[in-house]
C-alpha cells in the first residue's frame, strides 16, 4: 500500500510538474497528510479496546465521505473524460458518491449508536422497507436522469438522498446486531473505493476496494449465519419485526440475588468454571479484574475456560480482542462450538454481561424471536452466576428465561466492581 | 407492635420454631419477639441466648397469648385452647389428613398458616419446610442404617480378608431420597435408587446413585412437582423390581410420599422375609402409613428372619441443632413475605399463590384447599401452539444457478457492449471479489476484529482517488480532494496503527 501510495503521489508530481496548480497541490498533499497521519496515529494510541468499534465505525465514515468528495470532483472536473465514455461516467459519479453517502451517515449513526450518543434500539418508521426500496428506485431514476441531462442539482439531490438512506438503514437496526452493521458498513466502505475506482479509471482502487467490500461482506454472512437470521432481514432492521409470539408470559418466576463473597466461596469449592462475557464487560472494562480471577482460580487448581459467542460484543471477534489485551492465555478461549458440550460436566458458569448470546429460549422456546439462534448452553450446568446491572433485557430485547432458573443467581451491579469484590472474597 | 411468641413444643419433638439467630432477623422486621422459657434448649439453644438476640422469655401462657404464635407441630387440643381469637398461628399442620384441626381451628376464630402447605415453586423453596426437613431425615435415615447394620458400608480389601461395599436400594428419588442417596454413596456404598418420575435419572446419576428404571409404557410427568399415585401395570412391574432388589441389597431405605393420600405399599412381608439377616430397613413414610409391610411409625422392629425395621418418625429432630436452625430459617423467609413493609404487621394477600396456599384457616372459616398451582416446567401433554423452529435459511441450488447465471450474464454484457475501459475494470473487480472470499474464509474467528481493522484500513485507498484528483486546474475541486486526502489520511494510519496495537496483543508472551 505504502508503494501504490508513494507511485501515486509520485504521478501526481510528474504530471502537475511546472503547472500553475501544482504549488498548490503538492503543499496541500503535504499539508493534509501530516495532519491526518497525525490525528490517525493518535486517535489509534489512546483508543481504549473497549471503544474499538466506536472508532472503526468512525473511520469508516470518513473513507465514505471521502469517496464522496472525490465522486463530486469527478463531476466538477470531468474534463479529461473521453466523449463516448461520458454517459458512463455520469453513472459511475452517482454510484460512488450513493454508496461513499449511504457509507457516511450509517457509520457515523452505527458510531453514535455504539458509543450510546443515541439510543441503540431500532428507529421504527411506518413502512421502512418501503422507504429503503424506494430510495433505491429514486436513485436508479435520479441516474438515468443525470445521465441524459447532467445537472449539478440532481448530484445534490442524489446525495442528499443516499444520506438519508444511510442514517435510515443503521438507525434501524437494533444494537444487538451491530457487529454485522460494522462489518456491512466496512464492506460499504470497500465497495466505494471500488466505485471511485471506476470512475477514476484506476484499477488500484478497483481490486483493494472490491478486497475489502468482498471480506466484508463474507464476514456479515458468516455472523448472520451464527445468530442463524438471514443477511436481508439484518439490513431491513430485523428484531421486532414480529412480535414475540409467547410475549403474554413476560415474567417466568423469581430470580435468585447473591453476593460477591458467596460466588467467591462457590468458585473456590469449584472443579471447573466457564466465564462467558459479553457486551457488558465490555462497558464495565472488566476485562482485566475477569483475567485477574482467572489467574487466582488457575492458581488454585480450577479449570477455567472461556466460551465466546460468534456475536458476543459489537464487533467479530470484539471479546477475543478485549481478553488478549488483559493477557488471558488465548488457548483457554475457546469458540462456541468448542465449549458447548462441556457446560452440562461444568460447575460454576459466570455469565459477565452477556444476555442474548445465553438465552435458553432460543433453543427451547420455538416462538421465541430468537429461535433457532445458537446459543451457549450455559443452563446445563450446576450453577450459573450472572453479572448484570438490572433486570432489562437484552438488546434482542427479549426476556430471558435464563435469569428465572433455580441454578441461576443474579449478581447486580458494575461488573468490574462485583469481580474485584469475588476477587477481594478469594 | 405485633407480639410473636415462640412456644415450647410438647414431649417428643426436639426442635425449636427460631434459634437466636433467626430471632434477630424476626425483630429486625419489627416484631416483638417472646420466647417461652426452654423453648430451645432440647435444640442446644438455651435462654440466655434468646435474651441476648433480643428476645423477651415468658412464660407459656404469654407465649401462647401473642398474636402471632409460631410452632414446629400441630398444636393438640389444649394447646389450640390457649390460643385467644384473631390470633395467628404458623406451623406444620398436614391439613390434607387433618380436617378436623382446621375445623377446631376456625371454631376457635383464628387464622392458621400451615407451613408444609407451602407451594413448590421456585420462589417458595426458601420457606418450603418439607424439603429441609426432608434432606435432614433422609441424611439421618443413613445414619441410623449403618448404625444398626453390622457392617461397613465401603469395600475394602485387608490383611485379614475382603470386604464387600453394602448394597442400598433407595426408594423415591425426592428430596430425602438424594439426601440419602448422596450420604450413602460418600460412605462407599453401591448405591441404587427407584422413582417413577423418569426425569429423576440425572440427578440419581449426579450424586452416585444407579436409577433403576421402571420399564413399562406410561410415563409420569409431574405438574406439582410431587410423585403421583401410579398405574396398575406400573405397579405390577415395580412390585417384581423391588422383590428382585430385596433379595440382593443389605439396606432398604423408603421415602415414597404421595401428598394427601397414604404411602403407598412397596415391599410386601415375603420380600422382607426374603432378605438376608442383618439387613436394615429405614421406612421414612412410618408415619404416614408406612411403604414396608411391618413397619410400624416410631419404633425398631426385628422381624423374625433378623431384618431390622425402622420406623421413626422423628428422623429431622434427630439432628436437632441444625433442624431448628433450617426450620427457623423458612419461617423467617415466610414471615419476611407475609411483612412486606418490615413494620410488625402481617398481611395476607390472597392474589399471591404462595400466601393464598399456606393460609389454611382465616379469620375462623376454613380456606383449604387452595386452587390448584401449576409450577413444573415439566412439558405438559395439553394443545400447546407448535410453531414450526426457523431454520438455518439456505440458497436452495436452483436460486443459487440462477444468481450465478445472471451474475455471468451482466459480465458478458458489460464486456460485450461497454466501450473500454470498463470490461476491463469490471473483470478485475470480479477477480477481487472472489479473493476476497477466500482471504477472510481463511481467518480464524478470534482475529475478526484486527481483520475488519485492517481492511477498514486498506479501504482508505480511497485517497489514490483523492491525490489524482489534487491536479485539477479547479480550486474547488482541488479544496475538495484535499479534504478527502484528510479525511482518508486518518483512516489509513489510525487502522493500521490500531491493528498494530491489537495483534501485538495477540502474540504470546508479548512483553508490552
Amino acid at each position: 500500500m505504502a508503494i501504490a501510495l508513494v507511485a501515486t503521489i509520485a504521478s501526481l508530481a510528474l504530471e502537475t510538474w511546472g503547472s500553475p496548480q501544482s504549488t498548490l497541490a503538492l503543499s496541500l498533499l503535504v499539508v493534509v497528510i501530516l495532519i491526518g497521519a497525525g490525528i490517525g496515529l493518535w486517535r489509534a494510541r489512546v483508543v481504549e479496546m473497549t471503544g474499538m468499534p466506536e472508532l472503526i465505525a468512525l473511520l469508516h465514515s470518513f473513507v465514505g465521505l471521502a469517496a464522496v468528495l472525490v465522486g463530486w470532483n469527478g463531476a466538477l472536473d470531468s474534463s479529461h473524460v473521453p466523449d463516448n465514455f461520458v454517459d458512463i461516467h455520469h453513472g459511475e459519479v452517482f454510484i460512488g458518491v450513493f454508496i461513499g453517502a449511504v457509507t457516511f451517515t450509517g457509520s457515523i449513526v452505527a458510531y453514535l449508536k455504539l458509543s450510546a450518543r443515541i439510543s441503540s434500539r431500532p428507529l421504527m418508521l411506518p413502512g421502512k422497507n418501503f422507504l429503503n426500496v424506494g430510495a433505491l428506485v429514486a436513485f436508479v431514476g435520479l441516474t438515468a436522469w443525470y445521465v441524459v441531462v447532467p445537472d449539478i442539482w440532481l448530484l445534490v439531490a442524489v446525495t442528499v438522498l443516499a444520506l438519508l438512506l444511510g442514517w435510515h438503514l443503521v438507525a434501524s437496526i437494533g444494537g444487538g446486531d451491530m457487529p454485522v452493521v460494522v462489518s456491512m458498513l466496512n464492506s460499504y466502505s470497500g465497495w466505494a473505493a471500488a466505485a471511485a475506482g471506476f470512475l477514476l479509471n484506476n484499477n488500484l482502487l478497483i481490486v483493494t476496494g472490491a478486497l475489502v467490500g468482498s471480506s466484508g461482506a463474507y464476514l456479515s454472512y458468516i455472523m448472520c449465519r451464527a445468530m442463524n437470521r438471514s443477511f436481508i432481514s439484518v439490513i431491513a432492521g430485523g428484531f421486532g419485526i414480529e412480535k414475540p409470539a409467547s410475549s403474554d408470559d413476560e415474567e417466568v418466576g423469581e430470580i435468585q440475588e447473591i453476593d460477591a463473597a458467596s460466588v467467591a466461596e462457590m468458585l473456590s469449592s469449584a472443579n471447573s468454571v466457564i466465564i462467558t462475557p459479553g457486551y457488558g464487560m465490555a462497558v464495565a472494562q472488566a476485562q482485566y479484574p475477569v483475567a485477574e480471577l482467572t489467574q487466582q482460580l488457575i492458581a488454585k487448581g480450577v479449570t477455567v475456560r472461556f466460551g465466546i459467542h460468534p456475536v458476543a460484543g459489537r464487533l467479530p471477534g470484539h471479546m477475543n480482542v478485549l481478553l488478549a489485551e488483559a493477557k488471558v492465555p488465548y488457548d483457554i478461549v475457546l469458540e462456541m462450538d468448542e465449549v458447548n458440550d462441556d457446560f452440562s460436566s461444568t460447575d460454576v458458569v459466570l455469565v459477565v454481561g452477556a444476555n442474548d448470546t445465553c438465552n435458553p429460549a432460543a433453543a427451547e422456546d420455538p416462538g421465541s424471536p430468537i429461535a433457532g439462534m445458537p446459543v451457549l448452553h450455559v443452563w446445563e450446568s450446576s450453577k450459573v452466576i450472572v453479572f448484570k446491572r438490572s433486570m432489562s433485557s437484552g438488546y434482542a430485547g427479549v426476556q430471558n428465561p435464563l435469569f428465572f432458573r433455580e441454578n441461576a443467581f443474579m449478581l447486580f451491579g458494575d461488573a468490574k466492581e462485583r469481580v474485584e469484590d469475588i476477587i477481594k472474597a478469594l | 407492635m405485633t407480639q410473636l411468641g415462640i412456644v415450647n413444643e410438647g414431649d417428643g419433638e426436639t426442635r425449636v420454631s427460631a434459634t437466636p439467630e433467626t430471632v434477630g432477623k424476626l425483630l429486625a422486621l419489627g416484631y416483638d419477639v417472646v420466647v417461652e422459657k426452654g423453648a430451645g434448649s432440647r435444640s442446644s439453644c438455651p435462654d440466655d441466648q434468646y435474651e441476648k438476640a433480643g428476645a423477651r422469655l415468658v412464660t407459656r401462657k404469654v407465649a401462647w397469648s401473642s398474636q402471632i404464635v409460631m410452632k414446629v407441630n400441630a398444636p393438640t387440643d389444649d394447646e389450640i385452647a390457649l390460643l385467644a381469637p384473631k390470633t395467628t398461628l404458623i406451623s406444620l399442620l398436614t391439613p390434607a389428613l387433618r380436617p378436623d384441626l382446621l375445623d377446631a381451628l376456625a371454631k376457635r376464630g383464628v387464622t392458621a398458616i400451615a407451613l408444609d402447605a407451602v407451594p413448590r415453586i421456585s420462589r417458595a423453596q426458601s420457606m418450603d419446610v418439607l424439603s429441609s426437613m426432608a434432606n435432614l431425615a433422609g441424611y439421618r435415615a443413613v445414619i441410623e442404617s449403618a448404625h444398626e447394620f453390622g457392617r461397613l458400608f465401603t469395600g475394602q480389601v485387608t490383611a485379614a480378608g475382603k470386604v464387600p461395599p453394602a448394597k442400598v436400594l433407595v426408594a423415591g428419588a425426592g428430596v430425602a431420597g438424594l439426601a440419602a442417596i448422596g450420604a450413602a454413596s460418600s460412605m462407599g456404598a453401591i448405591v441404587r435408587a427407584t422413582d417413577p418420575r423418569p426425569e429423576v435419572a440425572d440427578q440419581v446419576r449426579s450424586i452416585g446413585g444407579d436409577y433403576v428404571a421402571v420399564e413399562v409404557e406410561e410415563q409420569m410427568t409431574s405438574s406439582d412437582g410431587y410423585a403421583k399415585a401410579t398405574s396398575e401395570a406400573y405397579d405390577r412391574r415395580a412390585a417384581e423390581i423391588y422383590s428382585e432388589q430385596a433379595r440382593d441389597v443389605d439396606i432398604i431405605i423408603t421415602t415414597a410420599l404421595i401428598p394427601g393420600r397414604p404411602a403407598p405399599k412397596l415391599l410386601t412381608a415375603a420380600d422382607v422375609a426374603s432378605m438376608r439377616p442383618g439387613s436394615v430397613i429405614v421406612d421414612m413414610a412410618a408415619g404416614m402409613g408406612g411403604n414396608v409391610a411391618g413397619s410400624v411409625a416410631g419404633k425398631r422392629i426385628i422381624t423374625d428372619n433378623g431384618v431390622v425395621i425402622l420406623g421413626y418418625t422423628d428422623l429431622a429432630g434427630r439432628l436437632p441443632q441444625q433442624a431448628s436452625q433450617l426450620f427457623g430459617t423458612n419461617m423467617l423467609n415466610l414471615l419476611k413475605l407475609l411483612t412486606p413493609e418490615k413494620d410488625g404487621q402481617l398481611t395476607i394477600d390472597f392474589d399471591d399463590v404462595v400466601q393464598r396456599s399456606v393460609t389454611v384457616v382465616q379469620d375462623g372459616a376454613v380456606t383449604w384447599p387452595p386452587p390448584p398451582v401449576q409450577v413444573s416446567a415439566a412439558p405438559t401433554a395439553g394443545p400447546t401452539p407448535v410453531i414450526e423452529p426457523k431454520q438455518s435459511r439456505q440458497m436452495s441450488p436452483l436460486r443459487k444457478g440462477i444468481l450465478i447465471g445472471i451474475g455471468l450474464a451482466i459480465l458478458f454484457a458489460v464486456s460485450a457492449f461497454a466501450p473500454e475501459p470498463l470490461p476491463q475494470n469490471f473483470l478485475v473487480l470480479m477477480l477481487s471479489v472472489v479473493v476476497g472470499f477466500y482471504v477472510i474464509g481463511k481467518v480464524h474467528h478470534a482475529l475478526h476484529t484486527p481483520l475488519m481493522s485492517v481492511t477498514n484500513a486498506i479501504s482508505g485507498i480511497v485517497v489514490v482517488g483523492a491525490v489524482l484528483q489534487l491536479a485539477s486546474p479547479y480550486l474547488a475541486v482541488q479544496i475538495l480532494a484535499a479534504v478527502g486526502v484528510l479525511l482518508a489520511s486518518i483512516n489509513i494510519f489510525g487502522g493500521f496503527a490500531v491493528t498494530r496495537r491489537m495483534l501485538k496483543m495477540f502474540s504470546k508472551g508479548s512483553n508490552r
